[in-house]
């Protein structure tokens, strides 16, 4: 810990510095160093990406190699004129936006991106709950009352269609990605993250191994349920003219924007912790590979995370979109049952281990 | 429904179900132009759709009336105005046939080599906005680039990109300017493996395939009945090629294959598509080796003259169907009347047929499948 943080706890008190300094403190450094530069640099390199899959080359004006482009994108939105719908309902078309945004940025209290501290160091996390995990699927569920409300709300039928999509799509959605959770859930026998990454350790292996069923489940899941292609049903430009946002612009339709990103990045943070060993090194237990510790932890947690993301706008530049109802056949009659096998198997297994 | 919704009986409200209304367009991105559709939906399920046409309708068929024959050839550019040369051969072929000329082989070679050359860009045009209306944004990327080298090649010969104008009454405005077939033949060579790139991307594609088998179908005495022509008939099972069956220009001198679907879905029509692009392909690459030398006008007076009450209809195989000329003459160096036989409008009028009972997502791989240019339709 820093000599300055040290003096600051010092001065107010250890509990009163535990429980309220520190975690502000971490949140305003995350929030404003962390995950809203990581979105708004996040939409720059999927255009990037994208440019680099279609032959062309993507953002390149405004910085050098467009490196300004989202600054710039950021002050066009925040000047631009926020209009409302003629007899749209006023408190459910603000109060949307938010509940799609607040709950993608409170998951990120919950993810470790580094071990707890020995004696009284400086966590790598806002705070350690127990039931972590729970915690996570009930805080995605909420992003889902932000789409409907935000559909319904615009007083029209595109958006409405496109609300009612997103409702349909994320109730199916979270089942399966609930189920898929269970699986790891089972082999750590915790719901707080942080022990899930210690039993990776523990392990000597990476959950994605003896889950893979379970990762595959998760990675379809939650593409679907941050309404990615090819599941971005509830805006599908070419359909429903961006579905439940059409109605919105300038910052509100900013923070559906922001959500969407915050969601691809909170999904590719949970699928890490639980699946890919977190902030753990490759072979956490080999010891000639020792020497990869000396990359540190938030780095390794970091580098999953953006491979994540890549294979995220990956799939943006390969697939078609699918159809309303063969999504939900994808996901009530492969992915449930899939999902329940899946834990019957691992079920089955750690008995008999 | 005439009685508000409240004053129903539960019975009634059901068997009503969840109709809407939905105005589909004409500022629809999916819709290629200012196609407006009319749609009755129960949920996403469409129940009727009423397509409303004229947002672009500019009298083209009058202003035909107004001016000389050699004049009009810029009026059918900007009908169906991806296809301008095609639809020029059709215009042209029509005069030269009333009038009586007889076109110069060079002519009639290169004019193939236009055609074709336009046909392969405007069905690349076609795959690029089906593709991205479907939800793959990449082929569309991957169309264009090899589109942008088509119209470079137009662009060498007359100047223009979209709005050719580059076929007269009796042969052509200009010979091929010094190493166009070259550039010709070099993009001839590499096509076919960038029609491989967009088949990886597509043909086997799951999510591709579940969008577009079975989507759509259209059997052959129906397509018949409608009078569909072009790449949807030929998706239904019909061997019907104007280019085979009644040769004009160079065609019956280059050998080519008239691909044809089986089972007239949206995935049929574009396994048509592509294939005729590689077909396409090969006759370029043919008349490229056969291109002989000599003039490229016919013999003709300097004012075209209709014979007095004459008619002709010259039909030939546009990218997207028949597109025919009939025009009268009355012995003025005006047409009388000239009407167009329009591929996109006589396709459009399945697509309420094809929709019928489909989602509100298979509606724009429907508009994208019958592959229409408001320009053409509404003239």
């Amino acid at each position: 810990m820093p000599s300055w943080l040290e003096s600051a706890r010092e001065a107010v008190g250890p509990t009163l510095f535990d429980y309220a300094v520190s975690p502000a403190v971490k949140i305003l450094v995350l929030m404003f160093l962390g995950i809203l530069p990581l979105i708004t640099y996040l939409v720059l390199a999927e255009r990037k990406i994208l440019g680099f899959i279609q032959a062309r080359v993507g953002p390149n004006r405004v910085g050098p190699w467009g490196l300004l482009q989202p600054i710039a994108d950021v002050l066009k939105l925040l000047v631009k004129e926020d209009t409302m719908p003629h007899q749209a309902v006023k408190w459910a078309f603000v109060l949307a936006p938010c509940l799609v945004v607040a709950p993608a940025l409170i998951i990120f209290a919950v993810i470790p991106m580094g071990p707890r501290p020995a004696g009284e160091g400086l966590a790598w996390y806002i705070t350690d709950v127990n039931t972590g995990a729970l915690l996570v699927v009930a805080l995605a569920t909420i992003g889902v009352y932000g789409l409907i409300l935000g559909g319904w709300s615009s007083n029209n039928k595109f958006s409405l269609m496109g609300g009612l999509r997103s409702a349909a799509q994320m109730i199916s959605y979270e089942v399966p990605q609930g189920l898929a959770l269970v699986g790891p859930l089972m082999l750590a026998g915790s719901l707080s993250l942080i022990d899930i990454v210690e039993s990776q350790r523990a392990l000597g292996l990476w959950f994605f191994v003896p889950q893979i069923v379970a990762f595959f489940i998760y990675v379809v899941a939650g593409v679907a349920e941050s309404n990615r292609n090819p599941f971005d049903l509830p805006e599908a430009e070419s359909e429903l003219v961006a579905g439940f946002h059409t109605e919105y612009s300038g910052m509100r339709f900013a923070l559906f924007f922001l959500g969407e990103y915050a969601n691809m990045i909170v999904v590719s943070a949970v699928a890490t912790t639980l699946f890919l060993g977190g902030w753990l090194r490759p072979f956490p237990n080999v010891e000639w590979l020792a020497f990869l510790d000396w990359v540190p932890p938030v780095l390794w947690f970091s580098l999953k995370v953006f491979a994540f993301l890549f294979v995220y706008i990956w799939f943006r530049g390969t697939f078609p979109r699918y159809r309303f109802d063969q999504l939900m056949d994808l996901g009530w009659k492969w992915m449930i049952p899939l999902a329940l096998a899946n834990i019957l198997v691992t079920g089955l297994v750690k008995l008999a281990l | 429904m005439t009685e508000p919704l409240r004053d129903l009986s539960p019975d009634a409200l059901f068997a009503a179900g969840e109709e809407m209304e939905l105005n589909f367009g004409p500022q629809h991105p999916s819709t290629h132009g200012v196609l407006r559709l009319k749609l009755r939906v129960d949920g996403e399920r469409i129940i009727d759709c009423y397509p409303i046409i004229g947002y672009l309708h500019r009298g083209t068929e009058k202003l035909f009336e107004l001016h000389p024959f050699f004049q009009n050839v810029p009026h059918t550019d900007r009908m169906d105005y991806v296809a301008a040369a095609t639809n020029n051969l059709a215009y042209v072929g029509a005069v030269e046939k009333l009038v009586g000329l007889v076109v110069p082989p060079r002519a009639r070679y290169i004019r193939t080599l236009l055609a074709e050359l336009q046909r392969i860009s405007s069905h690349l045009l076609w795959l690029a906005t089906h593709a991205i209306d479907i939800g793959a944004m990449t082929p569309f990327f991957y169309c264009f680039r090899e589109r942008e080298q088509i119209l470079d090649l137009f662009e060498q010969y007359c100047g223009a990109r979209l709005t050719l104008n580059c076929m007269r009454p009796g042969g052509l405005p200009f010979d091929l300017p010094v190493g166009w077939t070259d550039r010709c033949r070099a993009f001839v060579e590499v096509f076919p493996s960038k029609v491989d790139e967009y088949e990886g991307l597509l043909t086997n594609n799951r999510i591709w395939k579940r969008r577009t088998v079975g989507i759509g179908v259209l059997d052959a005495a129906t397509a018949i009945d409608y009078g569909i022509s072009g790449p949807m008939l030929r998706g239904s099972g019909v061997a019907w090629d104007l280019r085979k069956a009644m040769p004009y220009e160079a065609y019956g001198e280059v050998e080519f294959d008239v691909p044809v679907g089986k089972n007239g879905d949206t995935y049929d029509r574009y396994l048509v598509r592509i294939e005729e692009m590689r077909q396409a392909n090969r006759i370029l690459a043919q008349c490229l080796d056969q291109l002989p030398a000599g003039p490229i006008m016919a013999k003709r007076p300097r004012v075209l003259k209709a014979p007095k009450e004459s008619e002709v209809y010259h039909g030939i195989e546009g990218p997207k169907g028949e597109i025919g000329f009939y025009i009268v003459g009355d012995g003025t160096p005006n047409p009388y009347r000239c009407h167009v036989r329009p591929p996109s409008f006589i396709n459009l009028q399945v697509l309420p047929e094809l929709t019928k009972g489909h989602l509100l997502a298979d509606l724009v791989a429907l508009i994208g499948t019958t592959d229409i240019v408001l320009g053409e339709v509404d003239r």
